[in-house]
């Protein structure tokens, strides 16, 4: 039986007393542990970023790459060893910023991940320039006179582009927030959960802000229509809905035809290509062989 | 000794390549030794390009630029390329009234014979088989095999057009010098880029992730078309992208491979760093052209050597190996995946335009390699596991994750031998930067000599790498005829610089398809050598023998 100690790490961590992230660390143990998984069973995949330090503290396989790229070193692993439970775990600057266009193509792509968006609003590790997620007008670090550029939009971007496990959690509210994780790792194709994660140092707004404003959505929510969950996820109002905003009809999965053709094993314990099918493709070449 | 140059020149879309191919094939057929390149322009339809067949009756497996036998298919072709031909060459063309030039009306003949101008360069090829006077079974039988898969009607056709265009030619200036026969060789013929996937797939490679881009796009083809080789392929969405997914792959225990040119390498920097800091063996091919930026997409340099080196911020152990020729490329890819796998380290192999689309003979081609390790420990074997166990040798034993109960952590971030964030500066950074360091001791260790080629008695030595090595070589056997004590020493396994002893009392020339002789930069810092002179090659073009004889005669 797996215990939520087994997920326990000695590592020391390295975020501020009271951040919001040790409610998604925690939501996230949780949800492994309910769903049975054994630590060598999963592998952490971050880029860089307070959240992206996330899998350290998490006694798991970890893969803790450069910013903004952990999406494409997940879909690496995955491919390399589907076995795996690879799961992103990415601050929405990593993911949506340096990343995005990463986050674009997986969205089409399909892989067999969960991708776990900490979105404070805000750049933190760098100490409070403003992200993709940073409301239009709000005042940083370094746009001293407000942002100017729109907020990025990532959950309507996700239905749009066909992701077909489209959540919002609240890293206050982790019971909600660990039934989100479970329903996305079970999910078979890209998963994605963004997290409200309110930055408690450098975020414009206070936590109290925020859990005002969430709501669960209602019981009666379709969650499989897809144009009501856009304008679920593009509504602008005072409230703002968590839980799963569309869960669509599974697609093709990324390397699923390579899948069918060698078995699921991992790559590295396919056997060796046999030299005689080299030598077969040089023969036309090899006349004098 | 027969030794023919044929080049066959006109506008992309005009079916030079058909030409090219079918002639060489039936010169193959024969017996001889054929090289072939090709030089083309960035675009679909139109400019100026051409294919080069060199014949001879012994391996000569170098470019050569003037021309025997020069083929132009329209104008344009004929006024750029004119000054190629020899004093005693032959020109092909559809008009011409001197006595060098034999005229065949390729598109009326089409015509008249299939309806469709589309044929015209099957009319030329019959015509330049006649002029080599290859008896028209061997071009048939080519012919008949290359067009079998698109149906009979289509072979017909072809072989209609080409016995028009041989019967077409009806007296040839300067036969015996042309004519070949059939003689009792064999050659395997082929080039650099066509066996490096195979090579690939030989040592393991089971990933290959690359973004578009002329040299290379034809290593990651390769694999998708032959989906029995089971290796994964993916166009990623940029080149940083495909670096990222391939040491994902790696990370994961599956051997890897990229592929790209110098601009699309420039994007994967970050991700070559991010290679030796978690040390996961990765192999990275740069087909190189010249630069900067865009540069000429199409054509040949050795302007990467210095970039390749130093890519990649902070320091780290690599290793950079720039193969000579297809054979070498085989031995070279085999080697790459070994020394990343052995060393845990990313590793580039330099190639270049030139060497990626020319053509070469082999007496024998040698496919059977080193033996294979995988480099990746038994968990059974190790209790506690640290991804970066610090050891004698720097090289920590390797687990992939999921292979047993035992976790593999990798970290971006300086990190303690389990894999986790430090900032230990004073016992756990000093230790892990010793770590790399050690391996690339090991490494450099490990990297051969270079060839060298008459050197004993040689008072002026020519120093190249990579593809120039067929052009040195040449050059220094005519230049040993003529009476001159020149040699070569050439550079395979360029980074780390192996242990390397240049005696002093010779004169070096470096040879290199670059404006600033990048190699002899890194020669003369690493070993103080003093170069007496440059051969230098800018224009996109290939080094050959003659250009480095002229080079050399300018300036003594
Ligand atoms: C290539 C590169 N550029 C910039 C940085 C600096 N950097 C580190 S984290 C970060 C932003 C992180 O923001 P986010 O992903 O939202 O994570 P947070 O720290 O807010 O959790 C930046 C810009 C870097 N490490 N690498």
């Amino acid at each position: 039986m797996i215990e939520f100690n087994d997920y326990k790490s000695e590592i020391e961590n390295q975020w501020c007393p009271g951040c919001p992230n040790f409610g998604i660390l925690t939501a996230l143990k949780r949800a492994l542990v309910s769903l049975g998984k054994e630590p060598h069973q999963v592998c952490l995949v971050s880029g860089i970023g307070q959240a992206a330090k996330l899998p350290h503290y998490l006694r798991c396989n970890l893969f803790n790459g450069l910013h903004g790229r952990a999406i494409p070193a997940a879909i690496g692993i995955h491919v390399a060893n589907p076995t795996l439970t690879t799961i992103v775990t990415t601050g929405e600057g990593d993911c949506y910023g340096e990343g995005g266009n990463h986050f674009l193509h997986a969205l089409r792509r399909n892989p067999d991940i969960t991708v776990i968006v900490h979105n404070n609003e805000i750049y933190a590790l760098t100490k409070g320039q403003g992200s993709p997620t940073t409301p239009r007008g709000e005042k940083t670090r370094l746009q001293f006179t407000g942002v100017e550029a729109a907020q990025a939009q990532m959950l309507s971007t996700a239905i749009i582009y066909e992701c077909a496990f489209v959540a919002r959690g609240f890293a206050g509210n982790m019971n909600h927030l660990s039934e989100l994780f479970v329903s996305a790792i079970a999910h078979r194709g890209l998963s994605l959960v963004e997290v409200i994660q309110p930055c408690i140092i450098y975020g414009t707004r206070l936590v109290s802000w925020y859990r005002e404003r969430v709501e669960l959505l209602p019981a009666d929510y379709d969650r499989r229509d897809r144009t009501a969950a856009l304008e679920t996820a593009l509504a602008q109002g005072n409230r703002i809905p968590i839980g799963v905003l569309y869960e669509g009809p599974p697609r093709p999965l990324f390397a699923e035809r390579y899948r069918k053709r060698m078995g699921e094993q991992p790559l590295a314990e396919l056997p060796l290509i046999r030299q005689k099918t080299i030598a077969a493709r040089l023969a036309p070449w090899n006349r004098n062989q | 000794m027969l030794d023919l140059n044929i080049v066959i020149a006109g506008a992309a879309g005009e079916g030079i390549q058909t030409i090219g191919d079918v002639l060489t094939r039936s010169i193959l057929e024969l017996g001889y030794s054929v090289f072939t390149w090709t030089e083309y322009e960035s675009r679909i339809r139109g400019g100026k390009s051409s294919y080069r067949i060199r014949v001879s009756e012994k391996m000569s497996n170098a470019p050569r630029h003037d021309a025997d036998l020069l083929l132009v298919l329209n104008e344009q072709a004929r006024e750029h390329y004119a000054g190629l031909l020899n004093k005693t060459g032959v020109t092909l063309a559809e008009t011409g009234e001197d006595l060098q030039t034999v005229a065949v009306p390729f598109r009326s003949i089409a015509v008249e014979q299939c309806k469709s101008k589309l044929y015209a360069n099957l009319v030329a090829a019959g015509a330049l088989c006649m002029i080599l006077q290859i008896e028209f079974s061997v071009l048939k039988q080519v012919l008949t095999r290359r067009f079998a898969a698109k149906g009979e009607e289509v072979v017909r056709l072809n072989l209609v057009a080409a016995r028009a265009g041989y019967a077409a030619v009806q007296s040839v200036p300067h036969t015996q010098q042309l004519a070949l026969e059939t003689r009792d060789r064999a050659y395997s013929f082929l080039s650099a880029h066509a066996v490096i996937p195979l090579a690939a797939a030989y040592a393991g490679c089971r990933f290959i992730t690359a973004y578009p881009m002329s040299p290379a796009t034809g290593i990651i083809t390769a694999f998708a078309r032959d989906e029995e080789l089971g290796v994964f392929v993916e166009q990623a969405e940029d080149e940083i992208a495909a670096i990222n997914m391939a040491i994902g792959a790696s990370y994961a225990g599956a051997r890897a491979m990229i592929a790209t040119s110098g601009g699309g390498f420039a994007l994967m920097v970050e991700g070559v760093s991010l290679a030796g800091m978690t040390e996961t063996p990765l192999v990275i091919l740069i087909g190189q052209r010249p630069g900067p930026a865009t540069g000429l997409p199409t054509r040949t340099a050795q302007e990467d050597l210095l970039f390749a080196i130093h890519a990649g911020h902070g320091e780290f152990p690599k290793a950079v190996l720039a193969p000579s020729d297809p054979q070498d490329a085989f031995a070279k890819t085999v080697r790459a995946f070994q020394l990343a796998a052995k060393y845990q380290i990313p590793v580039i192999l330099l190639t270049d335009q030139y060497l990626a689309d020319s053509y070469f003979s082999y007496d024998k081609f040698e496919s059977e390699n080193q033996p294979l390790t995988a480099h990746i420990a038994d968990p059974q074997a190790i209790s506690d596991y640290k991804r970066y166990r610090l050891t004698a040798d720097g090289v920590s034993p390797r687990l992939y994750p999921g292979q047993s109960k035992h976790l593999v952590c990798a970290d971006s971030d300086e990190h303690d031998e389990g894999g986790h964030i430090t900032e230990d500066l004073a016992h756990m950074r000093p230790a892990m930067v010793q770590k790399r360091l050690t391996k690339r001791k090991q490494l450099q260790q490990a990297i051969a000599l270079p060839a060298e080629i008459h050197l004993l008695d040689a008072e002026t030595v020519l120093i190249g790498w990579g593809s120039t090595r067929g052009a040195i070589e040449e050059a220094v056997s005519q230049l040993r005829a003529k009476g001159t004590a020149m040699g070569a020493i050439h550079f395979t396994e360029i980074w780390p610089l192996p242990d390397y002893v240049f005696a002093g009392d010779k004169q070096y020339i470096s040879v290199e398809g670059n404006a600033t002789g990048q190699l002899s930069y890194l020669l003369a810092a690493e070993y103080g050598i003093h170069f007496s002179g440059t051969v230098r090659r800018s224009d996109g073009l290939p080094i050959t023998a003659d250009y480095i004889k002229k080079e050399i005669d300018d300036r003594v």
